[in-house]
């Protein structure tokens, strides 16, 4: 059954962009989204302040096989976004998924290319825990020395698949950590190792 | 089995063509009247907006003749807004202008028309007033229209 959206559309868009815009500026800081909204189970509240924020009629958008079984949850983007829901996560401009386990490998998403290195695909992962000061160890643009991140539950290989995203660097992907109430980004640019 | 299945097809044609038509009144519609006209239905079933009334612009596509190219006639203002009731019936209004407050009338009457319900009060007191007073404003303009008709006709002219 279809449910609403944003209560107060402009402001909550607003900002929850300016969360995302802080969240990829600052990688590894975690940022708020408080917007009210009702979110299609299961999709999480903040993810779906993102697909509301950024999903548009011209961004086609990818769910991975743990959301596409909801039809809901399709009718819902495509009632408030507009999107056009792609099967082949390499057209996706915006791909949402979560479950460690069923996150594909990068290389099956949109990476760009060398001309156009921003039409690539942004993951959305969904996420149930968002913890700094512990986990990942980042380096990078927006990073004084370094961050810290810990996200559960993520693929058990992520630092191997980052590494290799960032080698294809100014190509490779972003990926947005999303839980219920907040959001942290992965952008292409930062180095990531295990804890130490 | 097939009997089952296409009696569902053939309600769901009948439900698709009886809002199809509301819609087709309603949006010549104008908002007072529709406000004016639901009251009489009686109370309102509980409901949530699912999308609050928005105004955008949409492109009107022309062809000139059947057989013309398509063309971008220019751009029109549009309001939209959709409703949801409590037993899950889905109401989408869309109308020209910047009327947001119109949008979920006809939005509000859409959903209405999809209950078993209301329906017919709908039907009774909302669309047959409105249909009514256009077809006496459409009759009334082709009236006026005919009076001023001329007919051309050519004598035979005798040649030689």
């Amino acid at each position: 059954m279809l449910t609403a959206g944003f209560a107060d559309p402009v402001f909550a868009a607003q900002a929850t962009f300016r969360a995302v815009l802080d969240a990829m500026a600052r990688p590894g800081t975690i940022q708020r989204i408080d917007a009210a909204l009702s979110a299609p189970p299961p999709l999480a509240r903040g993810a779906a302040a993102i697909a509301l924020t950024l999903a548009d009629h011209d961004t086609p958008v990818w769910l991975g096989a743990d959301l596409t079984a909801h039809p809901g949850l399709t009718a819902w983007l495509r009632f408030h976004c507009g999107c056009e829901i792609v099967a082949e996560p390499a057209q996706a401009a915006f791909a949402f998924t979560g479950g460690a386990g069923a996150v594909p490998d990068f290389a099956a998403f949109n990476v760009g290319t060398s001309d156009y290195p921003d039409r690539s695909t942004t993951l959305i992962l969904q996420v149930e825990k968002l913890q700094a000061d512990a986990g990942l160890v980042l380096t990078g643009p927006g990073i004084r020395e370094r961050n810290r991140l810990q996200a559960e539950p993520l693929p058990a290989d992520i630092v191997a698949r980052l590494a290799a995203n960032r080698a294809l660097f100014p190509r490779g992907l972003d990926l947005l950590l999303a839980t219920d109430a907040a959001v942290a980004a992965l952008p292409r640019s930062i180095r990531v190792s295990e804890a130490a | 089995m097939a009997t089952v299945a296409s009696q569902i097809a053939s309600e769901e044609t009948a439900l698709r063509e009886r809002r199809r038509a509301a819609m087709a009144v309603l949006a010549a519609s104008d908002a007072a009247e529709v406000a004016r006209h639901l009251t009489a239905v009686g109370p309102l079933p509980a409901h949530e907006d699912i999308r609050a009334g928005e105004s955008g612009m949409v492109m009107v596509r022309g062809r000139i003749g059947g057989d013309g190219a398509p063309f971008n006639l220019g751009e029109a203002t549009v309001s939209r807004a959709a409703v949801r009731l409590a037993t899950g019936e889905t109401g989408i209004g869309y109308v020209l202008g910047r009327d947001r407050a119109h949008a979920r009338l006809i939005a509000m009457c859409d959903a209405l028309v999809q209950t078993d319900s209301h329906a017919g009060a709908v039907e009774r007191h909302v669309l047959a007033p409105i249909r009514a007073r256009l077809d006496a404003a459409r009759r009334v303009d082709a009236e006026r229209v005919a009076a001023t008709k001329v007919e051309f006709f050519t004598l035979v002219r005798g040649e030689g």
